[in-house]
């Protein structure tokens, strides 16, 4: 099998202000990614988690700070050369029309080719390991576009993991899958982390998959860096409360001993409060 | 699932579709060499093969001398030049905008360098390669233009493709009145700029062309791995290590560099561009770049098209009028169906 780098590279960002046009919407913020950790980022829609990842792989240049590589800028590494370090899947990907998954996945390998380079036996078996793991191996002859949103989303995961980054920033991979494929898709994650020490940040909705799979637990809020930290300590009512503006209660999960949130609604409680829209007629 | 059967038939499948490929490449290669020869042998006279072989290596043979070597082998040498280049400038264009409606023909760059060489020609009485050499910055010019106007937050494909709709027919009037105001202009110089034709070729005419081939289809050719990546989106494509900005602009350079050139000699000759692209995507079935097949397609469209121009036409009509007329319906098609979806080519 191909040889992952084990030492894992470090991912800074520092006091980093970015935006779209004239908006900035990260303001000053601050993260030091765990080198060899799963970290986790939570927080609101449109708090800026997607566009911290797109910050933190180059796609946005920042206005103020910058983004660091084992110490170095992004920006002043080459392209390609920072594509075999830093794996990013998208939020939502697009594929090209009629391409077929193996085709896909093999675009993954692109960073690892030069000019004339020609493909090698090391790009098959990156190709083949990644169908493997995502279990998508079956699908390999389809086209991408004739897959259910679950089947697609676990071959772009193999496209990115057939890129064999040390980093991999993942936005949002457990959409479109149902629990057994999300829980498959984390333990896929932690496998790759555990075996590779391949660093590993992604954008999670679910609060409680992410304290559950997360080493580093990052809640963002208003493009700031909120709280982050272990799961148990990030996870709290407070946090909640500030964070998405939620009641909730915290108790502990009995198999993973890590933090769960339950959310607090206004309706279908034992005693049922008053609703604070009159009833029709 | 295992690893190693999985590696096996990766592999297997990877080889059939290279196999496969290079077959299909092949057959458009041979049929392209055919349509040639054909053209060489056979106009409003046979001419017999061994006459033609004797003009090709510069004998000189009664009557054959003229009709070949005078008349049908510069026309077919530039259809397949001029050919060449809008297939592989409006694949690059498709590919880079993600949609078949992004083709330099109809986003005005065609027109754009087809009317700095009408101006250059007609008012400036220039001639030859320095007229290219307008046409490519007039159609680089355009590109630009095209791309300002529609810029609002980036560019977004649609707004682009009706800019550039809105450029081209600003431009095409202007031909229009270029060529009205000419003191002695005929109604065949008017056609090549207005829908393109290798009329009265020369194999002068060839060999800016042949240049043009050369330096900004092996540009092209060297970023055809980048471009091809571009098609996953901007964002998939920068994650993979493509330098998103250095490549379009690279791309543009190339692929506008060869429309405006083939324009300069030929006029814009219609919808080559266009639909080249979409038609080897067909026959390719999504089997790696399209750089080449649409080269070939585009070579076969200028080379056939004049072809029925020519001879199989009740009357002669210049070959953009005949590219023209296949194109049209195909333009409307897309046009309807890009309410509902815009498609790469
Ligand atoms: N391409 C863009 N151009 C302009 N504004 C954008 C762009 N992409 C995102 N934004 C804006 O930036 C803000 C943050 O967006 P971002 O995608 O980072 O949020 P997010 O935290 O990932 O949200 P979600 O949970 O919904 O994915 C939003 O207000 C959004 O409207
Ligand atoms: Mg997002």
């Amino acid at each position: 099998m191909t040889a992952y780098p084990m030492t894992a590279c470090s991912l800074v960002a520092n006091r980093v202000s970015a935006g779209y046009g004239d908006t900035d919407i990260l303001r000053g913020l601050d993260l030091a990614v765990p080198p060899g950790k799963i970290t986790a980022i939570v927080g609101a829609n449109a708090c800026g988690k997607s566009t911290l990842l797109r910050t933190m792989s180059r796609l946005i240049s920042p206005r103020q700070g910058q983004v660091l590589l084992d110490g170095k800028s992004i920006h002043r590494i080459p392209s390609r050369e920072l594509a075999r370090t830093l794996g990013l899947l998208p939020q939502s990907p697009v594929a090209p029309e009629g391409i077929t998954v193996a085709d896909l996945v093999s675009r993954g390998r692109h960073p690892h080719q030069g000019l004339f380079s020609r493909w090698t036996r090391k790009d098959d078996e990156a190709v083949a390991a990644a169908l493997v793991a995502t279990k998508t191996v079956a699908l390999a002859e389809r086209p991408v576009d004739e897959l259910s949103g679950g089947q697609r989303q676990r071959v772009w995961i193999a496209m990115a993991l057939a890129q064999q980054t040390e980093i991999l920033l993942l936005d949002e991979p457990t959409t479109f899958l149902d629990i057994s494929h999300q829980i498959e898709v984390l333990d896929l994650l932690t496998d790759l982390n555990r075996a590779r020490g391949t660093t590993v940040v992604m954008v999670l909705h679910d609060l409680n998959l992410a304290a559950r799979y997360a080493d580093h637990l990052v809640a963002m809020a208003g493009g700031r860096l909120h709280v982050s930290g272990k799961p148990e300590d990030v996870l709290t009512e407070q946090h909640v409360r500030e964070v998405f503006g939620l009641e909730s209660r915290i108790i502990v999960d009995p198999t993973s001993g890590r933090p769960i949130m339950l959310p607090i609604g206004r309706h279908r409680m034992v005693t049922e409060q008053v609703s604070t829209i009159p009833p029709a007629g | 699932m295992l690893l190693s059967p999985t590696l096996d038939s990766i592999i297997d499948n990877r080889r059939r579709r290279a196999r496969r490929r290079s077959l299909v490449i092949g057959v458009l290669a041979v049929l392209l060499v055919a349509m040639f020869a054909l053209t060489l042998l056979l106009g409003q006279s046979f001419t017999p093969p061994e006459d033609v072989i004797r003009v090709l290596l510069g004998e000189q043979v009664a009557g054959a001398s003229f009709t070949v070597g005078q008349l049908r082998l510069p026309r077919a040498v530039l259809s397949i030049l001029a050919g060449l280049s809008f297939g592989l400038g409006g694949v690059a264009f498709q590919i880079m905008l993600r949609n078949p409606l992004a083709s330099p023909d109809i986003i005005g760059i065609s027109s754009g360098a087809s009317a700095a060489a009408v101006f250059a020609i007609v008012v400036l009485s220039l001639k030859g390669p320095l007229v290219s050499v307008i046409a490519v910055a007039a159609g680089l010019g355009v590109a630009l233009l095209v791309y300002a106007l529609s810029f609002r937050n980036g560019v977004a494909g649609m707004r682009l493709i009706l800019v550039g709709i809105g450029v081209s027919a600003m431009l095409d009037s202007f031909i229009a009145y270029v060529l009205s105001r000419a003191p002695a202009w005929t109604l065949q110089e008017a056609m090549r700029w207005l829908t393109g034709s290798v009329n009265g070729a020369q194999l002068s005419d060839a060999l800016p062309l042949v240049l043009a081939v050369v330096a900004f289809g092996g540009l092209l050719a060297s970023r055809a791995r980048d471009l091809d990546a571009l098609k996953l989106g901007d964002d998939t494509a920068a994650a993979l290590g493509v330098g998103v900005v250095r490549t379009r602009v690279m791309v543009i350079v190339a692929a506008v560099g060869m429309i405006a050139s083939a324009t300069a000699v030929a006029g814009p000759i219609a919808f080559v561009a266009f639909l080249s692209g979409p038609i080897a995507a067909r026959i390719m079935e999504n089997n790696g770049s399209l750089l080449i097949p649409s080269a070939l397609i585009g070579a076969m469209l200028v080379l056939a098209g004049d072809y029925c121009g020519q001879f199989l036409l009740p009357s002669r009509y210049p070959v953009g009028v005949v590219t023209g007329a296949l194109g049209a319906p195909y333009l409307i098609f897309l046009i309807v169906r890009a309410n509902r979806t815009a498609n790469s080519p």
